[in-house]
């Protein structure tokens, strides 16, 4: 079973220095924007929301968790010509309960992570659209296939990306 | 109360930021496009994202250099003999169209038509995207501190701005707002959302949001040209009971004040009923919008009546020789055959004509080309209708002093009677 029940002892919680902090993030940022102009297909992925789970689930701190992921959100905003709080929105809300889930499932192996992964990104996606049409009235395209194989793709990347990550964690 | 909040601090936490996110979104719905308080938090993201990718293109860009300029030139020595041949058939072949030209120019002005033409571009590069597929935006290499937004007396505005604070900076991000953006072959691609410092942001015309006064090139319809949620282009308020082929070409109409008239959009590729009556038409666009790398930003438009003035007033004795029927004159005894392509010799005033053009391009009055020429030389000159919904060339002129037709797509000169044509009487 490669989620299991643990008690907040037995869990494990890691730090990370500010180059990693500040460094992964923008990173992430930057491929994303960089990426899709050689590679279209790469608008697919969500790499700030994978760094975003990674470091709400090493943390295990929901008030980390959620800020990180407002932060993150509030930076892709930016990117984009819509309006500023639509991805910090919905990455607050991804960080706050992947961060409540590490800390309290264990979810260090790949299957776990795989999965974890998986069903945020869904969350991600469903809280996107409800409130971008909800509340921006925006016209969005949107179907199942396509979110269901972004999840997974989106997923498997993760799987790799959090065993990169892993090398920059430090133990408390 | 006080331990209540300490006991669910963190939900407290949650509940709070996202409030004040809730609230943030529904102050930028409200203030609609005028989004002045989110343009700080752009300009750092943007300041803090673009000058790493900048960095990446310049690279790539040196690499590729060295390659294709110093290691990969084979086959040049070939090229340069094909382009050699292509030289000599357009300029065969300007002669004629520079001819069609001032005969359009002259009907314009007499009709008291004024049109836009590309007057200066800027080439600048691709640098990155938004990253998301719901906001269809890129980002080029090119800013304020380029010339982008530098619109006739705001120069001096710009510079300022430089060593103004904040809030100037995010002021200085509307001065190029909605300057028209092209590919090198007169695709167009978007129009200037922001400027920053050293870069700029590109709404593509298949962003949601973005609109295009259009016009379709056969049937002449005139429609609004929108993206859709899913990426793909079309055109809206045509009605059901029009006709549309596949395959026509659509034209910027220059009704929204962005675009200069004629330049290609795009041809239609779908055509299908859509709701309240009007019909649902799929456009492909003519610029390969997932995959650009190169783009023109037209940095300034001239906005005039055709210049007939070398030409002077028409005379009706000049319409009546074009009128009727004459011999034509023999060509010199050392002339050489016509060029493939080409029509037929080039008689001298009419080469030193070509000359004088393809030197003195960049400082020229800017001649528009019709699409619509007279189908023969005996027929009337005067042609109204058509004249006012047929696009018109522009002369583009680059920064790098190179200068490319811009806007007219391409359509295969009619035949005429090139004796006529190339040896005026």
């Amino acid at each position: 079973m490669p989620i299991t029940y643990t008690s907040n002892e037995q869990i494990e919680v890691y730090r990370f220095s500010i180059p990693v902090t500040i460094g992964v993030p923008i990173a992430a940022l930057f491929f994303q924007a960089f990426l899709p102009r050689h590679f279209p297909f790469f608008t697919y992925f969500d790499l700030p929301l994978l760094v975003v789970i990674f470091f709400a689930i090493a943390r295990r701190s929901q008030v980390t968790g959620l800020l990180t992921g407002a932060v993150i959100g509030l930076a892709q905003d930016a990117l984009t010509s819509q309006p500023i709080g639509l991805y910090s929105l919905t990455k607050t809300i991804v960080g706050y309960g992947a961060s409540s889930l590490g800390v309290k499932l264990d979810v260090e192996n790949a299957g776990a992570r795989f999965l974890v992964t998986l069903f945020f990104y869904l969350l991600h996606e469903v809280v996107y659209f409800t409130v971008a049409r909800g509340m921006l009235k925006m016209n969005m395209h949107y179907t199942w296939q396509h979110e269901l194989s972004s999840a997974v793709l989106n997923a498997v990347v993760a799987v790799a990306l959090f065993a990169v990550l892993d090398r920059f964690k430090q133990r408390t | 109360m006080e331990n209540l909040v300490t006991r669910y601090r963190n939900v407290t936490i949650l509940v709070a930021i996202l409030f004040a996110q809730v609230l943030g979104l529904a102050i930028q719905v409200r203030r609609s496009s005028e989004n002045q308080s989110s343009r700080l938090i752009r300009v750092w993201v943007v300041g803090a994202i673009t000058p790493l990718e900048k960095c990446i293109v310049w690279s790539q860009g040196g690499i590729s250099g060295i390659w294709h300029n110093y290691v990969y030139l084979r086959g040049v020595r070939q090229e340069n003999r094909d382009l050699r041949d292509e030289i000599e058939r357009l300029r065969l072949e300007q002669v004629r169209l520079t001819q069609d030209a001032q005969q359009a120019q002259r009907l314009q002005s007499l009709l008291g038509f004024r049109e836009q033409f590309i007057s200066q571009t800027m080439p600048a590069q691709v640098i990155g995207t938004s990253g998301s597929e719901q906001s269809r935006l890129i980002y080029i290499d090119k800013g304020a501190r380029d010339g982008i937004g530098r619109i006739a007396d705001d120069d001096a505005d710009i510079d300022r701005d430089k060593d103004r604070g904040d809030k100037e900076k995010e002021k200085g991000r509307d001065k190029g707002k909605d300057m028209a953006v092209i590919t090198s072959a007169g695709g167009v691609v978007g129009k200037v959302l922001y400027v920053n410092r050293s870069s700029s942001e590109v709404l593509l015309i298949n962003d949601q949001s973005s609109g295009v006064g259009v016009i379709l090139e056969k049937s002449r319809l005139q429609g609004v040209l929108k993206g859709t949620a899913s990426g793909k282009v079309v055109l809206d308020k045509i009605m059901n009971d029009e006709k549309i082929e596949l395959g026509e070409k659509v034209l910027t109409s220059g009704g929204d004040r962005i675009f200069p008239k004629g330049l290609l959009v795009g041809t239609v590729s779908e055509v299908s009923s859509g709701p309240e009556s009007f019909l649902k038409i799929t456009v492909k666009p003519a610029a390969d919008l997932d995959r650009l790398e190169e783009v023109l930003v037209i940095t300034k438009k001239v906005e005039q009546a055709p210049s007939v003035a070398d030409e002077g007033p028409i005379r009706a004795v000049d319409i009546l020789t074009d009128r009727l029927p004459s011999v034509p004159d023999k060509p010199p005894a050392d002339s050489k055959p016509a060029a493939p392509g080409g029509t037929a010799t080039t008689s001298p005033a009419a080469a030193a004509g070509v000359k004088a053009q393809l030197s003195g391009t960049h400082d020229a009055k800017p001649a528009g080309t019709p699409a619509t020429t007279p189908k023969a030389p005996s027929k009337p000159a005067v042609v109204p209708t058509g004249m006012t919904t047929k696009p018109a060339a522009s002369t583009i002129k680059t920064t790098n002093s190179t200068t490319k037709p811009a806007g007219t797509p391409a359509k295969a000169p009619p035949k005429t009677d090139s004796t006529r044509e190339n040896n005026p009487q």
